[in-house]
């Protein structure tokens, strides 16, 4: 990137003339390649600079702009105008009774969510790869990825409504146990179960896909000689496809965990009512509500922020916990 | 089947275990199948029952005294039909500057030639790990004069790091160096090559960064709850937020006769209404599942 700026100062002749042993010739052959690289294919460093602008204002600049946790916004001022007030935003939010609620909703829900949207894709893959290629197995993969494309607003409207206490057929199965209906979305108790099993239902068939790769990656030798020394079908499973998908399910599992306090905001909001607010309530719905709503901008951020960087630290520990115990991980 | 297998040298026979461990899985199977269909078919089914079958929960699997009223009032009324028309603009017109930009960023990056591609390649998946949020971000779409313009729902979000990868994965494992080199003998610049050569060659890559951008596109809501404030904007998911959520939660109770049935045309709408908005997503759905499904492989292949 820097290199159009560092060509320029250093000569290069004398440098070349140099025998050798240092590190320096090997660098100004970088340097000639990169400015060969520049001369020959101009055109396709003109073709990145639009999206690259595109990362610059809209991901790199609301990085910086994310100063005004530290100060009083004043949208007169601007970001970099605005007074600095250093960590008060913070120490207030920390100080808010409202914090460790948010904390607790947010990291059970994801932590929930993991747990029970890791296993399950595995398990589903597992089970399509052992049937034989066919009608069946591709209708279950058919339908099971189907949800995947509907719109969050739509999936909540669909639990809303399959849930609903007089017309939702759920409440009608369980009335025929004799169970009286329940306000699934009312009692707050249900909140987490309901967001994390809807969850599930859309996402499954989906996640499988990534497994079915994984399996579809592995030696058909190693199942024939496991056969040969008289593997079941189980053992099999325990011994050639889950040593063989375990690096794919590290990297899933380490993404999911660093996803933990960035979980969607969008469905949250919208499975959220007033009823079950005390456990619905997460960071991103309340940065939303006190940024866009009551427009208390720098506050917002500094909750934002709060939560970007816990979030970048579990992802971190966690690659870097996984790479000590599986030897895999991102950017092995 | 044992005596198939019997036939085949090298194949084992099965165990009694094994037949009985495969039952399982097919059970397992069906058990999923069922869990995830049910729920489709149910709100298929009552969208199309009359409006008292719906509202006397007497719909499960099969629509009960069929109606298509719902449907009709449906597409009568000019909120829900101008947020269909707007979310296909969205669509329409964020796909293209979305597939366009993708590639103009992930071609470069596929050329070992190109200088710096690593730097940049870090550049893009950082963003991937740590953003400014929702407010920072909101700022800057606020200081573009954005807000509550068309353009706020299809420039903030145009490129996914995700597709880019997708790409680029593409463009390095199928498009050989040895016809780069043959056609630069030829006389043809970068872009040329990528226009003539590199694109025709990549349409099967195109079809899915651009169904994933549009899928997405016409799905998405919340950019257009944060950066929209004008009703004639609204894509079709904020109709549907509108009518389906928040209606939901409201029990205003007048004019009883009128309003008993006005409660019950809106109970079989919402169920018309989620069919309506899904249809174009699932009628292509069939079609693109398996070019998705090679997207996702894709995808899944590290670097």
């Amino acid at each position: 990137m820097s290199g159009t700026i560092e060509v320029r100062p250093a000569p290069p002749a004398p440098v070349v003339e140099r025998p050798a042993p240092s590190g320096r010739p090997r660098r100004t052959s970088r340097r000639t390649a990169a400015r060969r690289s520049f001369r020959r294919h101009w055109q396709l460093y003109l073709l990145i600079l639009v999206p690259v602008a595109y990362f610059v204002i809209f991901k790199y600049i609301p990085i910086a702009n994310a100063v005004i946790a530290f100060k009083n916004y004043s949208p007169v001022k601007g970001p970099w105008g605005s007074d600095w007030v250093g960590f008060q935003n913070f120490e207030l939010f920390f100080a808010n009774p409202v914090f460790w609620t948010l904390l607790k909703n947010t990291f059970l829900l994801a932590l929930y969510l993991v747990l029970a949207s890791f296993p399950i894709p595995i398990i589903l893959a597992l089970a399509l790869n052992e049937i034989r290629v066919g009608l069946f197995k591709k209708a279950v993969q058919l339908v099971t990825y189907a949800p995947y494309f509907i719109s969050t607003v739509v999936v909540v409207s669909m639990t809303i409504l399959v849930l609903s206490p007089r017309l939702g057929f759920v409440n009608d199965a369980i009335g025929l146990f004799g169970v009286p209906a329940i306000d699934f979305l009312g009692n707050p108790d249900y909140f987490r179960h309901i967001y994390v099993w809807s969850d599930v239902w859309q996402t499954t068939g989906y996640s499988a896909v990534i497994y079915l790769a994984a399996l579809a990656g592995i030696d058909p030798a190693l199942h024939e000689s496991a056969k040969i020394d008289g593997a079941s079908r189980i053992q099999r499973i325990l011994h050639v496809d889950l040593p063989g998908i375990l690096p794919t399910a590290v990297i899933i599992l380490v993404l999911g965990v660093g996803n933990i306090m960035s979980i969607g905001f969008e469905k949250v909001f919208l499975l959220q009512n007033p009823l079950n607010l005390s456990q619905s309530e997460i960071i991103a719905t309340y940065v939303y509500k006190t940024g866009l709503i009551n427009a208390d901008f720098s506050m917002a951020t500094a909750i934002g922020l709060f939560n970007s960087v816990i979030n970048l630290f579990l992802l971190l520990g966690v690659n870097f916990a996984a790479k000590r115990i599986t030897g895999n991980g991102l950017w092995s | 089947m044992s005596a198939r297998t019997s036939v085949k040298p090298t194949s084992i026979a099965e165990t009694r275990g094994d037949r009985i461990f495969l039952l399982v899985v097919k059970l397992l199977l069906w058990l999923a199948l069922i869990a995830v269909a049910v729920p489709l078919i149910y709100i298929v089914a009552n969208s199309f029952s009359s409006a008292s079958a719906v509202s006397g929960g007497r719909v499960l699997l099969w629509p009960v005294e069929p109606s298509l009223r719902a449907y009709q009032v449906a597409f009568g009324d000019p909120q829900i039909m101008q947020g269909y028309l707007n979310s296909f603009i969205y669509a329409a017109g964020g796909t293209l500057i979305s597939v366009t930009l993708t590639i103009a960023i992930a071609y470069p990056l596929s050329r070992t030639t190109f200088f710096g591609r690593n730097v940049i390649m870090s550049f893009l998946l950082f963003t991937m790990l740590f953003s400014g949020g929702l407010i920072p971000t909101y700022l800057v779409v606020q200081d573009l004069g954005m807000l509550n313009t068309r353009w706020a729902m299809v420039i903030p979000s145009a490129i996914g790091v995700w597709q880019v990868i997708i790409a680029r994965t593409f463009f390095r494992s199928t498009i050989p160096n040895e016809l780069y080199e043959a056609a630069t003998l030829d006389g043809a610049s970068d872009l040329r090559f990528l226009w003539s050569v590199v694109l025709p060659l990549s349409k099967p890559v195109i079809a899915v960064i651009a169904l994933m951008y549009a899928i997405f596109q016409w799905n998405s809501y919340f950019d257009a709850l944060v950066y929209l404030k004008d009703p004639s904007l609204y894509p079709l998911q904020i109709v549907l937020r509108n009518v389906l959520i928040l209606n939901s939660q409201t029990g205003s109770s007048q004019d009883l006769a009128n309003q008993l049935d006005q409660q019950q045309l809106a109970n079989v709408l919402k169920y018309a209404l989620i069919v309506i908005s899904t249809v174009p997503v699932l009628v292509i759905y069939p079609f693109v599942a398996r070019h998705f499904t090679k997207g996702v492989m894709i995808g899944a292949v590290k670097g």
